[in-house]
């Protein structure tokens, strides 16, 4: 079986149409996703391919584009749906936070709703206030959805076969800065398993846990931090924060003894949060020393590159930090 | 149908009627009983045996009746936090219902829905919706996925005059146009929002029917006391749609007889207004249409005892019934049953 370099844009496309190759049920919604192929490209060929009744453009209608996709999903189709960008969930978020959400329970189990919610997020585009956030954290607040953030091509179609086969809502946060970043992609069919973490960079010194964009900024990090400070840090992708994969973390931290978290979501109530009050609550005798968020300062991002540089954590930020606390 | 050998039927005027002996007792039935079941919900209210809230269809059975009859078995119903109405018109059980009014084991959902959230996929009630609004586009998804597989059930949703001034009642009216989906959008319009008139707050005097035109849709504006009215506009807009002709907007003038909901007295509405829609009470003027049609007392009667026999058997049932047992708490969170996020 051979290997290809695939862009995280391309796996988008790959990983939709390996579903929709699989299930005629599985059927696709959005602004602008059929014809267009998409504001990102990232469904460019999938209208070609499985037609205007599985590929279906929709008006500027997001609660119309969520409330769709749950009424097809609970009377029996699987529907992708795309919100172009993830700022936009708040106009929809009725879908997620009380339809969506709750059905299952409220309904005592008699309906479910099997939908994957599609969003470009996050920053580094200079798109401003309003196209540029990273909210996983809004999402993973709520009980009843399942939220996912992969980092490389092969995550990207892995796990974008797990949320379109799981029987929950999913939110699929795909970061719009990595939608050109490239990565090897094995042939055939590639399914993965939500609330999975991976360790990409095993390290003794400490542990940094990152999502999405702060992945790649994180590795980078730590090639710094073992290059140039003679720090090994074990690096950990959570990919999908609910469920959280919390036995991969536990278990880096119990042996590194310190945990930093990498999250470009604004501070308060960031997953990083959740993620240190776990490690305090059942582990804090294994830490040797506080734990550390790092993260988007509590400010709306700035449209202007050099301010947006600057508020989003970086390599630079990472290692500075890490270094200063380890050697304090 | 033959008239002269129904002993329900005194003489034979009901030959040339296009609704039937059957399907006219059944529009009275579930009229009757629907109003028999909100009264004792009203009245277990007071009793403090349904917690909560309780918003009763008291005054508008004619638009639950009328569609219930013209619906066939899979055509599907999405129904608002005032669904009681609607949920029994598809045949589910006052048991259920009641048992989920007051928080029993008995009840359709076993109490973790509550009076505002009624469902019986059984009987095809895709949900009752407590945010205004949401439940219009999933009624398009529904009707979309019949749509795409080729199946032929309707897809209908109900909602009150308060719902046409928020934005996904129009978002959904375009999608639905657009899409040419099979679903049909029921205004049930009581002529308060809550406690404020639909008058005072809308732009356009009738607030689901003249928004049609903005959706390329016919206006549809009839009398929702009228349980025959009801079931003839139904039963066209539900045959257009299994044509594959699209969706249809249905605004129902009614009144409620009751408040907005537990117990609002409904000081809101000017003096002789109530007084003057209890004359056209549709229970009243559904009676009279059947002795008009020549049906028998004692059949309207025997309906009328046999709704008292069903509402106190399923009071009796639901009051009987234990809350249910602590362990559903964490249940059906997610779809493996269970409630876990985390490892």
């Amino acid at each position: 079986m051979g290997v290809a370099e695939l862009s995280y844009r391309d796996a988008v496309i790959r990983g939709i149409a390996q579903e929709m190759d699989r299930d005629n049920r599985v059927v696709f919604l959005g602004e602008d996703i059929g014809k267009a192929g998409g504001v990102f490209k990232s469904t460019v060929g999938l209208y070609e391919k499985f037609g205007p009744l599985r590929v279906r453009d929709t008006p500027i209608s997001e609660q119309a584009i969520l409330g769709a996709a749950m009424g097809a999903a609970m009377t029996g189709l699987r529907p992708i749906a795309e919100i172009m960008f993830s700022d936009f969930l708040a106009v929809c978020f009725d879908y997620v936070a009380n339809e969506m959400s709750k059905l299952h329970y409220m309904t005592n189990g008699q309906l479910s709703c099997p939908v994957v919610i599609r969003t470009g997020n996050g920053g580094g585009a200079r798109f401003g206030a309003q196209h540029s956030q990273s909210v996983e954290n809004w999402t993973m607040m709520i009980p009843g959805v399942k939220v996912v953030a992969p980092s490389s091509p092969v995550d990207v179609i892995g796990l974008m076969a797990a949320a379109v086969r799981d029987p929950d809502p999913v939110v699929f946060h795909e970061h719009k800065s990595l939608y050109a970043t490239k990565g090897e992609v094995p042939d055939g069919v590639i399914v993965d398993t939500l609330g999975t973490a991976k360790i990409l960079r095993a390290g003794g010194d400490c542990t940094i846990v990152a999502l999405a964009l702060m992945v790649p900024r994180a590795l980078e990090a730590a090639a710094t931090l073992a290059s140039e400070h003679g720090i090994d840090a074990e690096v950990i992708d959570v990919r999908s924060l609910v469920p959280l994969d919390t036995q991969t973390i536990l278990g880096s931290v119990s042996k590194t003894g310190r945990l930093f978290t990498v999250e470009e979501n604004p501070r308060l109530c960031g997953w990083g949060a959740e993620i240190a009050s776990i490690v305090a609550d059942e582990i804090f005798w294994d830490l040797d020393g506080p734990i550390v968020r790092i993260t988007t300062p509590h400010i709306p991002l700035p449209a202007a590159d050099h301010l947006e540089d600057l508020a989003l954590p970086s390599a630079a930020r990472i290692v500075d930090k890490v270094r200063r606390v380890l050697k304090a | 149908m033959a008239s002269g050998s129904n002993p329900a039927v005194q003489s034979a005027p009901l030959s040339n009627d296009d609704i039937g002996l059957e399907r006219r007792l059944e529009l009275f039935r579930l009229q009757v009983e629907i109003r028999d079941c909100e009264k004792r919900a009203h009245d277990l209210f007071f009793q403090n045996l349904i917690k909560g809230t309780s918003h009763l269809s008291i005054g508008q059975e004619a638009i639950a009746a009328g569609f219930g009859v013209a619906m066939q078995k899979g055509d599907k119903s999405f129904c608002t936090y005032r669904g009681h109405a609607h949920t029994l018109a598809r045949g589910a059980s006052m048991e259920g219902l009641l048992g989920e009014l007051m928080l029993r084991d008995v009840g359709l959902m076993r109490g973790k829905g509550g009076s505002m959230h009624l469902t019986s996929v059984e009987h095809d009630v895709y949900g009752s919706y407590a945010i205004i609004g949401a439940h219009l586009p999933i009624a398009c998804g529904s009707a979309w996925r019949a749509q795409y597989l080729g199946e032929k059930d309707v897809s209908v949703v109900f909602f009150g005059d308060g719902t046409t001034n928020i934005g996904a009642f129009h978002e959904a009216l375009n999608f639905a146009a657009v899409w040419k989906l099979p679903v049909i959008f029921v205004c049930e319009n009581n002529l308060y929002m809550e406690y404020t008139p639909i008058g005072d707050v809308t732009a356009v005097k009738h607030p689901a029917a003249d928004r049609a035109a903005s959706y390329g849709l016919e206006r549809i504006l009839v009398d929702g006391n009228d349980a025959d009215v009801v079931y003839r506009t139904a039963q066209v807009a539900i045959e257009k749609a299994r044509r594959c002709e699209g969706p249809s907007l249905i605004e129902c003038l009614t009144y409620r007889h009751s408040g907005h909901s537990r117990a609002d007295p409904g000081k809101y509405r000017p003096p002789g207004e109530l007084e003057e829609w209890l004359k056209r009470d549709p229970v009243i003027i559904y009676r009279q249409r059947l002795k008009d049609f020549g049906v028998t007392d004692d059949t309207i009667t025997g309906i009328e005892t046999e709704s008292k026999r069903k509402v106190d058997a399923a009071t009796a049932t639901a009051k009987a019934s234990p809350p249910a047992p602590v362990e559903i708490l964490t249940t059906d969170v997610y779809a493996d049953g269970g409630w876990a996020w985390r490892n």
